[in-house]
């Protein structure tokens, strides 16, 4: 089953949307969790250390946290090579390019490539900023509210972070209902259901995301 | 009617193509696409030039023949088939881009005639029931939900016409090899071989090198029949299932 599904067009897209939808799970909960800067440095710093005692005394402490990450990792590597082979044979299926042009489809679909590439930058970025602080300047671990602070005090964290969010945001627009469409949840009667969805979960993403750099550089965070 | 054409020429299917102008005159609006076509080739056969090669044959929608990518829309302005579409969708002056279908799996045999073969070998690889045929059977002996029968229907339009290949971006062939494959798959007829036809089709699909479905929606928009882009959808659902059930 699993060759069936990895040697073909439609099954490698079926591993892009099952590892779409859980990397847009974890963000969703990720999103909700980074709000709690909102209330102050002991809360937020007490919530990120409880992270790593999630499923005690059954899991040891970070045990919970290195499955997700492990989990993460594996729908990152599984989604970007499948999107990778996909788009290089998409590009083989069309090499000549019609003389009369017009834009085709949306523009949330035309920039599912360029976004993902963008995101995946993104990703490698935020983890050596605010995971292993490899990039940052005055770095101390076990302290995210001041990490977090520090970083959206530059405006190269502000612009490289409010770019990435607006790429988020379309690709999860176009993604959430291609998901759909790949595992076969769509229908006629459903469609109005599933674009508004698609829509909602972007736009509170993006700005929910967004929110923490805008609060640190209105000063409602410091 | 006075038109400036700027039609695809190649010679053959090794050699390098252009977009060649040509001026027609007398054009009435009540001429079909390929009406406008025979004209031009007329005056072309009359000045000793070689005639523009495209494809036709019933000119009334239903074979599939037709196929011309008009100002960047596969077959033209219009929802409907090249050989239906008439001169009064357009403007008297107007310059007019003619070009064939691009894939890489439908390679130009000549000007605006493209090789699509590689629909019949998708077909051959699980467009069919293997019951027995033969003469019509009695309507009532094999009883069909009427939902199933208006499905069924919906996709049998596909006339094979390959304007989803053309219109989409990655030259996917997935409208078609839907159409066909939920078409034989929602009626009793065609279960027996309901999770071979799927994965055999999707199969020789990808061997002929059509690319993969990014859900832009090209394709059903181009579709002269109406092919619905959750046909692509329902077909997912089928090679999911399929997968999980072969051994
Ligand atoms: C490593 C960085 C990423 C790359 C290179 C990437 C690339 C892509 C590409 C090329 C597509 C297909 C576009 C299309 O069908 O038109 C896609 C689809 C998708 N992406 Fe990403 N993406 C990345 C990160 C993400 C993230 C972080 C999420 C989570 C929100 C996500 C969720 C999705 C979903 C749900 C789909 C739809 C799958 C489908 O069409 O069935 N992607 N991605
Ligand atoms: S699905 Fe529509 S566009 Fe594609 S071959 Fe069939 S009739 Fe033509
Ligand atoms: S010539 Fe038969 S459909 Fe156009």
């Amino acid at each position: 089953m699993t060759r069936t599904l990895w040697h073909s067009t439609v099954g490698k897209k079926a591993v892009m949307a099952v590892s779409g939808l859980i990397m847009l799970a974890y963000l969703v909960v990720h999103m909700f969790g980074n709000l709690k800067i909102f209330f102050g440095p002991d809360t937020f710093d007490a919530y990120a250390h409880w992270l790593r005692t999630i499923g005690e005394p059954f899991m040891h402490y970070e045990w919970t946290l290195w499955v997700v990450r492990v989990v993460l990792v594996a729908a990152v590597v599984a989604h970007a090579t499948a999107a990778y082979q996909l788009s290089r044979r998409d590009l083989r299926a069309r090499p000549d390019r019609y003389v009369h042009r017009r834009p085709r489809a949306s523009y949330a679909t035309r920039t599912m490539r360029w976004g993902g590439v963008i995101l995946g930058l993104f990703l490698v970025w935020h983890l050596l900023d605010l995971t292993t602080g490899t990039v940052h300047a005055g770095f101390r671990p076990g302290h995210p509210y001041e990490n977090v602070v520090a970083t959206f005090s530059t405006w190269y964290g502000n612009a490289v972070y409010l770019l990435a969010m607006l790429a988020l945001g379309l690709h999860v627009r176009h993604g959430f209902w291609s998901a759909a469409q790949t595992l076969g949840a769509g229908s006629r009667t459903r469609d109005r259901l599933l674009v508004t969805l698609a829509n909602l979960l972007a736009l509170v993403l993006t700005l929910g995301f967004i929110a923490v750099p805008v609060g640190v550089m209105t000063g409602l965070v410091s | 009617m006075r038109l400036t054409l700027r039609v695809w020429r190649q010679k053959n299917a090794g050699a390098d193509g252009a977009m060649s102008t040509y001026e027609v005159d007398g054009i009435s609006p009540d001429m079909s696409f390929l009406e406008m076509l025979d004209t031009l080739n007329e005056e072309l056969i009359l000045k000793g030039e070689d005639p523009v090669a495209f494809d036709h044959d019933c000119r009334e929608g239903i074979c599939g023949a037709c196929s011309l990518v008009i100002n960047g829309d596969a077959h033209g302005p219009e929802r409907t088939t090249t050989c239906q579409l008439h001169m009064r969708s357009f403007e008297d002056g107007d310059t007019i881009d003619v070009e064939p279908w691009r894939a890489a799996a439908f390679p130009v045999v000549k000007d605006l005639v493209v090789d699509r073969s590689a629909f019949d070998r998708i077909i051959q690889a699980g467009g069919y029931i293997t019951a027995p045929t033969g003469s019509a059977p009695e309507a009532h002996a094999t009883p069909v939900p009427k939902p199933d029968a208006d499905a069924a229907f919906e996709h049998a339009e596909c006339i094979g016409c390959g304007a989803c290949v053309a219109a989409c971006p990655n030259g996917a062939a997935m409208l078609f090899t839907s159409a066909k494959v939920n078409h034989l798959g929602v009626l009793p007829q065609g279960a027996p071989e309901r999770e071979s036809r799927v994965l055999d089709m999707v199969a020789q699909m990808d061997a002929e090198g059509f690319g993969g479905c990014t859900l832009a929606g090209e394709c059903a928009t181009a579709c002269p029949k109406g092919i619905p882009l959750f046909s692509i959808t329902r077909m997912n659902r089928e090679f999911v299932r399929a997968a999980r059930k072969a051994r």
